[in-house]
């Protein structure tokens, strides 16, 4: 299975979430914040903290450790 | 469709409580955030069901990917759970929403590369994904040796294990040790051994370093500080019960020995709200044997069946254990390594400086803090740093946290982000 994160092709395995398939790739940030412009991804890891926040197929606030990743997806950095 | 009884979470707890309602002949659902059963003490990845979590399913109808969002009596006798796939509605209903790692700031906690223990648990767990090829695992309590050893089995570097507790206490607690107990951190710490991970108790991790990830930390033993070089770090300090849909109903709550509000019960499990039972971390953490044995009591009391004696002092004996392990993996002296700039709050990325700034202002109470400070009012709604919000104004006002401090923060009218289109959406004619 393959997706995008900001037009790149990244490979993931049936049933991994997007942070988890980020991860793999190397990927350990996929934000930034609002206020000090700080690197954010992945903290608690299963839906609590909302650091790991990313744009799914245009659809904003998406957790990425909670998506499963379906082929084709185009994921974004959260703006 | 209406249940005789719902039982929201699929964990240890809520699968237990399930199975014995099922046997009390009752039509039970469990309704569940997650995509599988297990909640997050039996994650899996799909297709590989761990024993234990098949050995504690029933016939219960099981609703997932249904995190409840809102639960209120009514309309006439029940409950009604809003969920993104439509309102559940049941007579009683059996809480065990489970807990989520507790956190504690420190200087480079929001670093990537910092992630909970639980964290890195999920991703290996659940998706196969090592958090690091160097891995420093620390906090507090026995959850961190099986996590290290999980690590260090799928093939990462575990530099070390920094636990703060000093562990000299279960010495303390003969009373509370079984041989299951004993066996099962035997086992953890075989692993450990095999894979040459150091296992240091009274260490605390202070600080990590480092630009874009983490590339360092640096751990306290007393005076001495070293630092350890690592591409992650996995860190909690024991678990925070999540305690919205109970507070939502009105239950009644209370601080638990580990400083966590937990919900209060009586001996079969029940709540103070006629018709709610609850069982497993929200009553006070406790571990997946606990969990299960509260879901057993829950389950039987809330169908009408009789208690099982056997049953309820196995549970007298894990609540013990509990309380010893609790007393023996203590959360350090965490308040002194913050610096001014440290976030205190990661979304709304609010340093303990403006925390501070808040209670000289006259915020002497957690909720004036928060509003205030802007601590806990962002994303995450509190969950990751109001333990630590409610102990840092407690601390700055001179005095000890208190269950209303910490209930700032389990107060929140929506337990679950939600749509506003589902909010929107009037009630179906057909429940």
């Amino acid at each position: 299975m393959t997706f995008t994160f900001d037009g790149r092709p990244v490979a993931a395995e049936p049933g991994q979430s997007l942070a988890a398939a980020l991860w793999a790739d190397g990927v350990r940030s996929w934000r930034r914040t609002r206020h000090n412009d700080e690197p954010r991804g992945l903290f608690c890891g299963i839906g609590v903290c909302f650091d790991c926040l990313v744009v799914v197929n245009g659809v904003a606030g998406q957790r990425a450790c909670l998506v499963e990743v379906r082929d084709g997806d185009v994921v974004q950095a959260q703006p | 469709m209406r249940y005789d009884v719902a039982v929201v979470g699929g964990g240890p707890a809520g699968l237990a409580a399930a199975a014995e309602a099922v046997r009390g002949d009752a039509r039970v659902a469990i309704v569940d955030a997650g995509p599988r059963l297990g909640g997050q003490y039996w994650r899996h990845r799909a297709g590989s069901e761990p024993a234990e979590l098949r050995r504690a399913r029933s016939t219960a109808d099981h609703l997932p990917n249904s995190p409840v969002w809102f639960a209120e009596p009514g309309p006439g006798l029940g409950f009604r759970l809003h969920t993104p796939g439509g309102p559940v509605r049941a007579d009683r209903i059996v809480l065990a929403t489970g807990a989520h790692d507790r956190c504690l700031p420190f200087p480079g906690w929001t670093l990537p590369g910092v992630v909970t223990v639980g964290g890195a648990q999920a991703l290996l767990k659940g998706h196969g994904v090592l958090v690091g090829r160097r891995v420093a695992v620390a906090g507090a309590g026995p959850f961190l040796l099986a996590v290290a050893a999980g690590l260090a089995e799928a093939g990462a570097t575990v530099v070390g294990v920094f636990e703060a507790g000093r562990l000299r206490g279960y010495a303390g607690h003969p009373r509370a040790l079984s041989p299951a107990k004993l066996v099962e951190g035997g086992h953890y710490a075989r692993v450990l051994a095999r894979h040459r991970v150091p296992y240091r108790r009274g260490h605390v991790v202070v600080a990590a370093h480092g630009g874009e990830a983490v590339e360092a930390i640096t751990v306290a033993s007393g005076n001495r500080r070293r630092r350890v070089e690592v591409d992650a770090l996995a860190i909690s300090y024991g678990f925070t019960p999540q305690l919205e849909l109970a507070v939502a109903l009105g239950c009644d709550t209370r601080l638990d020995v580990d400083g966590s509000l937990v919900v209060s019960v009586d001996d079969d499990q029940r709540t103070s709200v006629p018709g709610v039972f609850a069982a497993g971390e929200v009553t006070g953490v406790g571990g997946s044997v606990l969990a299960q044995l509260e879901g057993v009591v829950a389950g039987r009391a809330v169908t009408g069946q009789p208690g099982d004696p056997r049953v309820l002092r196995q549970r007298q004996h894990a609540r013990r254990f509990a309380a010893a392990m609790h007393d023996v993996h203590r959360p350090p002296a965490w308040i002194e390594q913050l610096a001014d700039d440290t976030l205190v709050c990661r979304c709304e990325e609010v340093p303990y400086r403006t925390l501070r700034q808040a209670v000289e202002l006259g915020a002497t109470d957690t909720r004036a803090a928060k509003l205030l400070s802007r601590a806990g009012m962002g994303w995450c709604q509190g969950r990751t740093c109001g333990p630590a919000v409610a102990c840092l104004t407690a601390h700055l006002n001179g005095r000890a946290p208190t269950a209303a401090d910490h209930a700032t923060f389990a107060n929140r009218p929506l337990a679950q982000p939600v749509r506003l289109g589902d909010l929107a959406e009037p009630a179906t004619p057909s429940e």
